[in-house]
Order: C-alpha cells, then sequence, then structure tokens
C-alpha cells in the first residue's frame, strides 16, 4: 500500500509541481499553538510538514532552530506530547503527510516498537533522524516499516555515489538533500552546485529528493524547485515563530503563500 | 606504545568493525560526516601501521611530553591510611600537567599527515584545551576551542593559558553552557568546516573511531605502568584506580590490564552532591539507561523523555553526562567496576595528597584519591594499589581558596 508521502509525490509528479515542505518544531512558541500552525501551514500551501521533535543537545542546528528546541522544553514538550499533537492535527486533516524530525535519544528513550506503534496510531508518516546514519538504521528502520512509517533519510554534499544508493535502498517517502555543509540556517546556497548534485544523486536513486539548508525566500525556493522535487524550509520560518504570537497563523500563510506561488511559477 | 599486533595471550578485542563495544558506542552523527570519520578510520589505521609514524609520536612523547612519568610510592600517605601500599601514576608530570597531551599529540599527528591546517577542540575544565593549543601551537596549526560560558568563567587561568599559545578560544552560550553544549559547537564548526579541520576529541567519547583512537594514544599510560610495576613491586597490583567523566585517562591506564588476571579495574566517577540527590555526574555508578549522544551509545544521564539532564560536580573535567561506551561495555561484562567519589570526599584527599606526600592534584583525579583512601585501609601492607593520578592542580587553586572563604 502507497503512504500518504508516496501518493502526494506522484500526485505532484503528474501535475507537474514540486512539494513545498515547511518545518516548524513542535511545541514553539508553546504547545497550544502547534496544531493551529500546523493547519497555518497547510493553508499557506504546504504539501507536507516536518514537525521537529525538540532535543536538549541539537548538534545538527544552528542558532535559530536551537532556540526554537529551547523555548519547547521550557514546557517540558516530549516526544509523547508531540505524537498526540499530530493524532490532534489529523482530526481535521487526513491528507497532509507529518514527518517527525528530530535526534535519535528521545526515540531511544521510548524505545523503537512503542515510538513506531504510538507514531502510527497517531497519524505520523515518516521518520527523519538526524544522528541515525545508514550504519546504525538497519534494524530500527525495520521497526519504522513495519508499522507503515517512511524512514527518511539525509544525502549531503559529501555523501559518495555509491552510499546514495545504499541509502535509497533504505529510504522510503523522499530523501533530503542538505544543500551544504553546515548547520540549518546557515546562509550560503550554492545553487548551481545544487543543480550539478541533483544530477549525480539521481543516477542513484528513484525517490523523490527534497532540499532544504539555506532556502530563506520565495527566490532561493524557485531555483531549488527548478531542480528538486521539493523544497524544504525550516530556520526562514522559525524566524516568524521567534516574532511572538501576534498575528502568526497570517503571517505564516502570507510568508508561505508567496513561496508556493514562486515554487508553481517553476514547472517541470 | 604497542598498538599495530596484539601478543598471543591477549583475548579482548574491541571495539568491532563499525565501533561497537557490544550495545554501546557506533557512529551515531549526521550525514554530513560519516565520509570524514570513514577516512580518519582509514587513515588512522595506515597511520599506526607506518613505523615512521609510531617513531614520530613515540619520539614527541619521550622528549616534548616527558615520558615515561613516574610511578612514586606514596609510602607517607600509605603508612597513614594503615593499609595497601599506594603507587601513583605521575601524569600530572607531564607537559601541560595532564595525561591529555597524550592524546593530543597522537591526533595533531593525524592531522598533519591528513594535510588538515586548522584544528578545534571542546574543553571542559580547559586542560584538553590548553593540550590541544599546545600541540598546535609545536605544528603551526590554527586552533579553535569551545569552552562552555560558565566554564571559561570558573577557568580562566587556563582560557589565558590558550590564548598565549595562540589559540583562539570561544564561550558557548548555548544550553547549559558547559562541557556537553561545548561538545555540541565544536561539532556544528567541525560540519561546517569538514574539508579544512580536524576535529581532536579530548576523551574515549564520541563517534567511532574516536572513542579506539583515543584509547590506543593513551594506553601508553598503562603500558610505561606494567613495566615499571614490575621493575619496583615485582608484580602487577591488586587494584588500578582511575577517575571516569568521559573516561580517557582511566580507559588507558585500563586497557593494558584487561587481559591480566588478578588487577581489579576501579573508574571513579563524580559524585558531586551524592548519588542518591541526582545532582552528580555519575552515570554508570547511578545505572543510567543508555542513550545517545554525542555520536555514540552509552549509559547517559538523561530524563524519562530522553533529554539530557544536567550534571553537577565540583571538577569541571567530569562534568559531563554520558561516559566513552568503552567504560559502559566493561561495566556490562564485569572487567572493570565502578564507583562514585563525593565532591567533600575529593577534596579531603586533595587535601591528604597535598599534606602528605606534597603534591597538589587535580580535582578530577582526587575523585580516584578519594577511592584509594576508602579502600586502602580494607587491605593488607602487601597489597598494592595503583592511582592514576592524572593531572596536576594548579588550575583548582583559585576553587579550592574560594571554598576556604580565600580571594586571591
Amino acid at each position: 500500500m502507497a503512504s500518504r508521502i508516496q501518493n502526494i509525490f506522484a500526485s505532484l509528479k503528474a501535475a507537474g509541481r514540486k512539494a513545498l515542505i515547511p518545518y516548524i518544531t513542535a511545541g514553539d512558541p508553546n504547545p497550544g499553538a502547534t496544531v493551529g500552525l500546523m493547519h497555518a501551514l497547510v493553508r499557506g500551501g504546504a504539501d507536507i510538514i516536518e514537525l521537529g521533535v525538540p532535543f536538549s543537545d541539537p548538534m545538527a542546528d544552528g542558532p535559530v532552530i536551537q532556540k526554537a528546541a529551547e523555548r519547547a522544553l521550557a514546557f517540558g514538550v516530549s516526544l509523547r506530547q508531540v505524537i498526540g499533537m499530530v493524532a490532534e492535527f489529523r482530526k481535521t486533516d487526513g491528507k497532509t503527510p507529518v514527518v517527525l524530525m528530530g535526534y535519535a535519544n528521545p526515540i531511544e528513550a521510548m524505545g523503537y516498537e512503542v515510538f513506531s506503534a504510538l507514531a502510527a496510531e497517531a497519524g505520523v508518516d515518516g521518520v527523519l533522524t538526524v544522528d541515525l546514519p545508514l550504519e546504525e538504521a538497519v534494524e530500527r528502520v525495520a521497526t519504522l516499516k513495519r508499522h507503515g512509517l517512511d524512514p527518511i533519510f539525509l544525502l549531503a554534499p559529501t555523501t559518495p555515489a555509491q552510499r546514495v544508493a545504499m541509502i535509497g535502498e533504505l529510504a522510503s517517502g523522499y530523501m533530503y538533500y542538505v544543500s551544504l555543509k553546515g548547520v540549518t540556517g546557515a546562509a550560503h546556497l550554492d545553487i548551481d552546485n545544487v543543480a550539478d548534485k541533483m544530477r549525480q544523486l539521481r543516477h542513484n536513486t528513484a525517490l523523490p529528493i527534497g532540499v532544504g539548508f539555506g532556502i530563506r525566500d520565495a527566490e532561493s525556493a524557485a531555483a531549488v524547485a527548478k531542480v528538486a522535487d521539493a523544497v524544504i524550509i525550516g530556520s526562514r520560518i522559525v524566524q516568524e515563530l521567534e516574532q511572538g504570537e501576534s498575528g502568526l497563523q497570517d503571517r505564516l500563510v502570507a510568508f508561505l503563500s508567496g513561496v508556493r506561488s514562486a515554487v508553481d511559477a517553476v514547472r517541470a | 606504545m604497542q598498538m599495530a599486533g596484539k601478543s598471543a595471550e591477549q583475548t579482548y578485542d574491541m571495539p568491532d568493525a563499525h565501533g561497537h563495544f557490544g550495545q554501546f558506542g557506533g557512529i551515531f552523527v549526521a550525514e554530513t560526516l560519516i565520509p570524514a570519520l570513514d577516512e580518519l578510520r582509514v587513515e588512522y589505521e595506515k597511520a599506526i601501521a607506518d613505523p615512521e609514524f609510531m617513531a614520530e609520536f613515540n619520539y614527541e612523547l619521550k622528549h616534548y611530553v616527558g615520558r615515561p612519568s613516574p610511578l612514586y610510592h606514596a609510602k607517607r600517605w600509605s603508612e597513614v591510611l594503615g593499609g595497601a601500599q599506594i603507587y601513583l601514576k605521575r601524569e600530572d608530570l607531564n607537559h601541560t600537567g595532564a595525561h591529555k597531551v597524550n592524546n593530543t599529540i597522537g591526533q595533531v599527528l593525524l592531522a598533519r599527515r591528513m594535510g588538515k591546517k586548522r584544528v578545534i577542540a571542546e574543553t571542559g575544565a580547559g586542560q584538553h584545551g590548553v593540550a590541544t593549543a599546545t600541540v598546535a601551537a609545536r605544528y603551526g596549526l590554527e586552533c579553535v576551542v569551545y569552552m562552555g560560558a560558565e566554564d571559561v568563567k570558573r577557568q580562566a587561568p587556563n582560557v589565558f593559558r590558550m590564548k598565549l599559545l595562540g589559540a583562539k578560544v570561544v564561550a558557548v552560550e548555548s544550553g547549559s553552557k558547559t562541557l556537553k553544549d561545548a561538545m555540541n559547537e565544536a561539532m556544528r564548526d567541525w560540519v561546517t568546516n569538514v574539508d579544512s579541520t580536524y576535529y581532536i576529541i579530548g576523551t574515549c567519547a564520541g563517534p567511532h573511531p574516536y572513542p579506539m583512537l583515543v584509547r590506543d594514544f593513551q594506553s601508553v599510560i598503562g603500558e610505561e605502568c606494567k613495566v615499571q610495576c614490575a621493575e619496583q613491586v615485582g608484580r602487577q597490583p591488586d587494584a588500578v584506580l582511575a577517575c571516569v567523566g568521559g573516561g580517557s585517562n582511566a580507559i588507558g591506564i585500563f586497557y593494558p590490564y584487561i587481559d591480566v588476571p588478578g588487577v581489579r579495574l576501579i573508574g571513579v566517577e563524580a559524585g558531586g552532591y551524592g548519588v542518591e540527590t541526582g545532582r552528580h555526574a555519575a552515570p554508570l555508578t547511578a545505572n543510567a539507561k543508555p542513550g545517545v549522544l554525542h555520536g555514540n551509545r552509552t549509559a547517559l544521564m538523561q530524563d524519562e523523555n530522553g533529554q539530557i539532564i544536567e550534571t553537577h560536580s565540583i571538577s569541571a573535567g567530569l562534568d559531563y553526562p554520558g561516559v566513552g561506551p568503552e567504560h559502559s561495555y566493561l561495566k556490562e561484562i564485569g572487567r572493570a567496576e565502578y564507583v562514585a567519589a563525593n565532591d567533600d570526599e575529593a577534596i579531603a584527599a586533595f587535601h591528604d595528597l597535598c599534606r602528605y606526600e606534597g603534591i597538589i592534584p587535580a580535582l578530577e583525579s582526587s575523585h580516584a584519591l578519594a577511592y584509594a583512601k576508602k579502600l586502602a585501609p580494607t587491605l593488607s601492607k602487601d597489597q598494592v594499589i595503583v592511582v592514576n593520578l592524572s593531572g596536576r592542580g594548579d588550575k583548582d587553586i583559585p576553587t579550592l581558596a574560594r571554598l576556604s572563604g580565600i580571594e586571591l
């Protein structure tokens, strides 16, 4: 059975469109806001939502998402609560895939079997664990897949071709190409470089490929949409959350709609 | 150091090819760093099989660090305690004043061999930062040291020392502003500058191959100790004690003894205000659940949701929520024992060594001394304890003065 994520990419492809995947950290700016913000992201044109699970030691994140995690953890937001937020979101949105993105330890602490069962039941579609590379992933991913969850993997500028193919064997749904060497929120997207790399990646995997890190506006989103299957935006959206709750949903919708139009102007 | 080739009686053979010590260790990092870790592992294996590399490493240990470090019989203190004979492995007499330099020499030689022009490091008390800044100066490499903003305040003399040696010290303001946050920030730097930069990790933690290579570079301590015990005592000791934060000095002295029967290996963690208070840095003693942090799976101080909790120790160098994965493994298989010494016990042992032996020990090492003080009276006078005196205490004098209400 095709997953919600696979269906989205199939229908976008048929329509000649590219996916837009925004990221927010669950529990930021407060736990009560998250489900409303997820719906706002959908209104703004999100095809898939990446929902960050806050962790005390976010080693791959720049200052913007680090602070988002700190704000959420100040409310004691746990993995169990994040799964609950997805269940709440699912009550009124049965269509938009949700990918949990975070670090290994909160899942390790819960246990993969318990986590996979709870997440699948709540309506989570995919799981991206930043610090779980291929080397450690095989058994853990098998558990996710048994529960119908798509394991999403990162690809980096440094990932060799043969390894891309090996990761592609294990992954499902889509792959997330990290456009630069660095942490989230870095500002030096090199689009020519990304275009070259995308051609190489496509030789080694048939999965859809999203590109993230360094996408900040309609212009950079459109440039990425020309070469990738999905545009992933994180830190720039979290910066909207930093501005406080006043008018937040409207601001998110406005920002994302602009990006959506730019992405849709690019036809495959 | 004899790392290439094991002797026939050696049966312990860890980690496996993927860096696992049983269920511990491994490689838990973001994809961007994987090729860099692969390259490091391959270069390391080539280096230790290269007689020229080993000759240079051993030359530097002898002429720059001042090895071998003495094994010293602490006769007066042993008499006062009235039990076992206590010997001290004097890593405090190394250049830079601690065992840390054994590892930084090894890793800076690897960095040079790999053509890296820039080295980075994390540091807690500042000893590893100083040892890294020292070798960076010695080999003409750019050096950046990440240090929690709290530790920068607590350890001002070492911050200045690093700057004198030409290093840039970055105060890390995120999280709890201590060692674990410094390590997060060093990882962020490495992932951004992975082509130009070598990350010199200071303890036997981090992703594979770091726990293995730090252990191997530090195992010179135990190798020397075996020779010195045979010469001075006529046999190997009944127990070897070392403090454990990440655990690099402990693994350095334990490793050559793993296959030696009859030698108890005892790691002493930081009990802080007492393990029962929850305010400590003793994951093994407290039977903390395994978890994943900083690239490896190991016993980890965490809450029920898998968030890392803040630790406490009077000693900044032991103030870390995890422990090297090989220590978790040695505990699990029962080859090593782990106990804790509280802040006040460490301070009492610190004063003992000052007054009875004329040696000012580091507060980290004072934790191992504190357990020796407990253990020695339970043993007979012909039994022998070796304590790894991993560093000297000059850096801790301001802390001790403050505790006595003295402003220096």
